[in-house]
């Protein structure tokens, strides 16, 4: 039987009465679905609703609707489970997707409230007075020492090096390689401008980004791309990435069609060479070589911070107790929701735990062993608001990385096909005449519009909260109630139901 | 009436709503020169600020009160029951040498209903007990206080330090200080509190000074960011047991002055810490590098929220504002006295003429210490 079986998942139209013939659709579509003969024709089963055709379209002549196509409902027969099946059933391959978990699975941060204050203690107001985010990422002392001398006073105590951010919000690692290079530039001028950091990913870093390595954490993960001296001691901190929240326990695959001259430059692989990032690193089978990689990249850098960053797996509080007790500076958390360029579905949307778990146990296990101050926590995979990055901080996170919502500030659609190399907004794509699409001063200004306006609203949430330090609210979590969680999951987040 | 909650359904009750806002009353006085006061100088101050407490809780602490037991821990505790005494009784028994127990005296005035037994011990730890861990003394009280408040039913310590001591109830400040025959105690430091809750359940030792050791704290304010304090504490050992967000006050500055050994000022600007933008623009570098030190390794002891409050410690008495001054706080000098109240009326009750008044910046410590020993 010739095709496939699959249906489309969408359909696309063109109002030929209003369309001028000019074949900007066809020019912007990178899936080619667009194609003219005496008039503009669509091939719907290659639209993804990208909504580049549609946002470029002068006339307003494209309309993209879901498919209507009846099937017989079935409540443990979703369409979508059906469609797997029949692609399964045509290539023997795995289902691979992309960005993050797009199963209706709970999402505890919507059912979290925020307290304000009413009466008996003032709220502030954020427009008069001053309200701080300014946070340190790294290894605090457990004490100061601090002596008295003619009437002023010393410290005694040496405090080691730490990533000072303006505000609790960075930049989370998308490879170059995954991204275009211009998205890169977005995300580096955005981060110097915000006084944050972005993170490399593992894919190295292009010699572009140079001016920005003040605000750059450059990445160390399993396949060692573009690791050299150099660009260990380029950023503020060094990552060791262990897992993703996309996709936990396993590696990545960028594919050769992705490794064109200046990837390879930067990766440092053959033009044309799949760049596999192997599942583990293959120098840590355990805690104690993780320990040895994390002092010999301090002792490669003058002991710059090193963030190890995990997928929040089961055993998650355990796991980063060990990270911290190894010597790591900083932990990230990538929660389950976390994005990806490509990952197996089954993974992606059935492996690992959502992120607010992970922070509220991790920061409590920390917290019980008396070691939390020898790390800072960053948490990632899921943060899609401003109040969810006041949520993430009461529950115990010192900052928070955001990755899809930088995208989507850029252009991103949430079409979920980063992994085929297409993208329409010249963001998860090598193509030349697609990655020009993104210009990095605009990217960088809509980055730096949107990290702005989310610390606006936290300077709100801290205001209304009484407190005008994002320290006060750090581990708050008397501040926040539960709205529909049951008992066991409020008591593993220490927090309180609503109405008590 | 209000009703006496204690123990079991106490711990019960905390759990359930752990904290309980409050406005108050403050007022404070130290004779730098260690001259010795009678508690009714610091009732008549409080009596002027009767409208700033609503009754359901006042209290007092002296410093100086007790010189012929000067070296022994005063261990004030209430009890409910017989029940709770005898097994406290065995605790104290076990872990302290006693050289003294008595009922702490009071009379019978009309507003202070239901008292609680309330008694006295004068003790030191037990030496072999020290040795066997090798522990400090005081750090073995704080162990001892908070083991027995948080598993004794019905008995609170409300007060552990040397040579002072804590008087407390529910009630109008001036009546807690007739009911404890306050006039015949001698302090050269007197601290006092009207307590004005918005939610209580009217409990003994939920009223003012919270104490741990020789600190006293006299608060009037709402602590914003009790959440993370409280846990910071917990890193360090302390549980928060009370019905309120003042304990923390006191055992933060247990742990920084005491523990850390900070400078009494280096602690208070760890709890009300000057703003970043101050920080940065710091001219000394030494200064500006000790003060970004303690924001980044104390920030979770930065307490936030409207506060004033007087700290009563054996040297000395401190008062403090938050960062942004949310509650009122008043100092005077006249003489070797320091006063530090709430109001001026509080003050100028005890001391018309005083040489300077003036309102303390927001987060800027009033210190005044003995200038010799006492």
């Amino acid at each position: 039987m010739a095709g496939s079986m699959v249906t489309s998942e969408f359909l696309v139209e063109v109002d030929h009465q209003r369309c001028r013939r000019c074949k900007r659709c066809i020019l912007n579509c990178g899936f080619g679905v667009f194609d003219f003969q005496n008039m503009t024709t669509a091939d719907s089963s290659k639209c993804v609703a990208c909504h580049r055709c549609v946002v470029f379209c002068p006339e307003e002549a494209i309309t993209i609707t879901r498919n209507p196509l009846a099937f017989k409902e079935h409540p443990s027969w979703e369409v979508d489970r059906r469609k797997a099946i029949w692609k399964q059933a045509q290539s023997s391959g795995m289902i691979l997707t992309g960005m993050g978990n797009d199963l209706p699975w709970l999402n505890v941060f919507d059912h979290l409230l925020i307290d304000a204050c009413q009466v008996t203690n003032p709220s502030i107001d954020p427009l008069r007075e001053p309200m701080e985010l300014k946070t340190f990422l790294g290894r605090k002392p457990d004490r100061l020492e601090v002596s008295a001398d003619n009437g002023g006073f010393r410290l005694q105590t040496e405090v080691g090096n730490n990533v000072e951010l303006a505000v609790p919000i960075m930049f989370s690692g998308m490879s170059y390689g995954s991204v275009s290079l211009n998205v890169h530039k977005s995300l580096a001028i955005a981060a110097e401008k915000l006084g944050t950091v972005m993170n490399t990913g593992e894919g190295g870093l292009h010699p572009e980004l140079t001016p920005y390595t003040d605000h750059i954490i450059v990445q160390c993960a399993s396949g060692r791309f573009g690791v050299h001296s150099d660009y260990l001691n380029a950023g503020v901190a060094v990552e060791i990435k262990i897992g993703q929240g996309a996709k936990p326990g396993i590696g990545g695959h960028l594919p050769g069609e992705k490794i064109g001259r200046e990837v390879s430059g930067t990766r440092m692989i053959p033009v044309g060479t799949d760049a596999l990032s192997p599942a583990p690193h293959h120098d840590i089978y355990s805690i104690e070589d993780l320990r040895q990689l994390i002092y010999a990249l301090k002792e490669a850098t003058g002991y710059k911070p090193v963030s190890v960053k995990i997928a929040t797996v089961h055993n998650v509080a355990a796991i980063a107790s060990g990270i911290a007790r190894a010597g790591a500076d900083i932990i990230y958390l990538d929660g389950f929701r976390g994005g990806t360029g490509a990952s197996p579905a089954v993974i992606r949307d059935h492996v690992g735990i959502p992120v607010e778990i992970a922070i509220a146990v991790v920061d409590k296990q920390l917290r019980s062993e008396g070691i939390r101050n020898l790390v800072s926590i960053i948490a990632a995979g899921g943060i899609r608001s401003s109040a969810d990055v006041a949520k993430a901080i009461a529950l115990g996170a010192d900052a928070v990385g955001v990755g899809t919502a930088a995208l989507i500030a850029l252009g991103c659609r949430l079409c979920q096909k980063c992994y085929t190399g297409n993208c329409s907004w010249g963001i998860a794509t090598q193509r030349p005449e697609l990655t020009d699409r993104l210009d990095p001063d605009w990217g960088a200004e809509r980055l730096v519009n949107l990290i702005n306006a989310w610390s606006l609203e936290l300077k709100e949430v801290l205001g209304a909260l009484g407190v005008n330090a994002v320290e006060s609210l750090r581990g708050n979590r008397e501040r926040l109630r539960a709205l529909g969680l049951d008992s066991t999951t409020m008591d593993i987040l220490d927090v309180k139901p609503a109405g008590r | 009436m209000m009703e006496l909650v204690f123990g079991d359904q106490y711990s019960k009750w905390q759990v359930d709503t752990c904290k309980v806002p409050a406005a108050c009353g403050l007022s404070g006085i130290i004779s730098r020169d260690g001259k010795v006061l009678g508690g009714n100088v610091i009732i008549e101050s409080m009596r002027v600020i009767h409208d700033r407490g609503n009754g359901l809780g006042g209290g007092f602490a002296g410093y100086g009160i007790y010189p012929e037991h000067r070296d022994h821990y005063a261990l004030h505790i209430m009890f409910e029951g017989a029940e709770g005494r005898s097994a406290c009784e065995g605790m104290l028994e076990s872990e302290l040498e006693i050289e003294a127990a008595e009922e702490i005296n009071t009379r019978s005035v009309p507003a202070i209903q239901e008292a609680p037994e309330l008694r006295r011990y004068f003790a030191v730890p037990r030496r072999e007990k020290l040795a066997r861990e090798s522990i400090e003394p005081d750090d073995f009280m704080v162990r001892l206080v908070m083991s027995i408040n948080t598993t004794v039913p019905g008995t609170f310590v409300f007060s552990s330090g040397k040579n002072m001591g804590v008087f407390k109830a529910v009630g109008f400040a001036e009546d807690v200080g007739e009911f404890f025959r306050l006039e015949e105690y001698n302090g050269y430091t007197w601290i006092g509190h009207g307590r004005f809750p918005t939610n209580t359940p009217g409990w003994w030792g939920g009223a003012h000074p919270f104490n741990i050791l020789d600190w006293s704290v006299v608060h009037n304010g709402e602590i914003s960011s009790y959440g993370i304090n409280k846990r910071y504490l917990e890193m360090f050992g302390y549980e928060c047991t009370l019905l309120t967000d003042t304990e923390v006050m006191a055992y933060l500055f247990d742990l920084l002055v005491r523990k850390h050994r900070l400078p009494l000022e280096v602690a208070c600007s760890v709890l009300a810490a000057p703003f970043w933008k101050d920080i940065d623009s710091e001219a000394d570098p030494e200064r500006k590098a000790l003060e970004q030190a303690l924001r980044m390794t104390y920030s979770s002891a930065l307490v936030n929220g409207p506060f004033a409050v007087i700290v009563g410690y054996s040297r000395g008495m401190v008062g403090l504002n938050d960062r942004i001054k949310l509650r009122p706080l008043v100092a005077a000098y006249k003489d070797d006295y320091l006063y530090v109240s709430s109001e001026e009326s509080a003050i100028r009750q005890i001391c018309p003429r005083p040489d300077r008044v003036w309102a303390p910046k927001a987060g800027q410590p009033v210190i005044g210490e003995l200038k010799g020993d006492v």
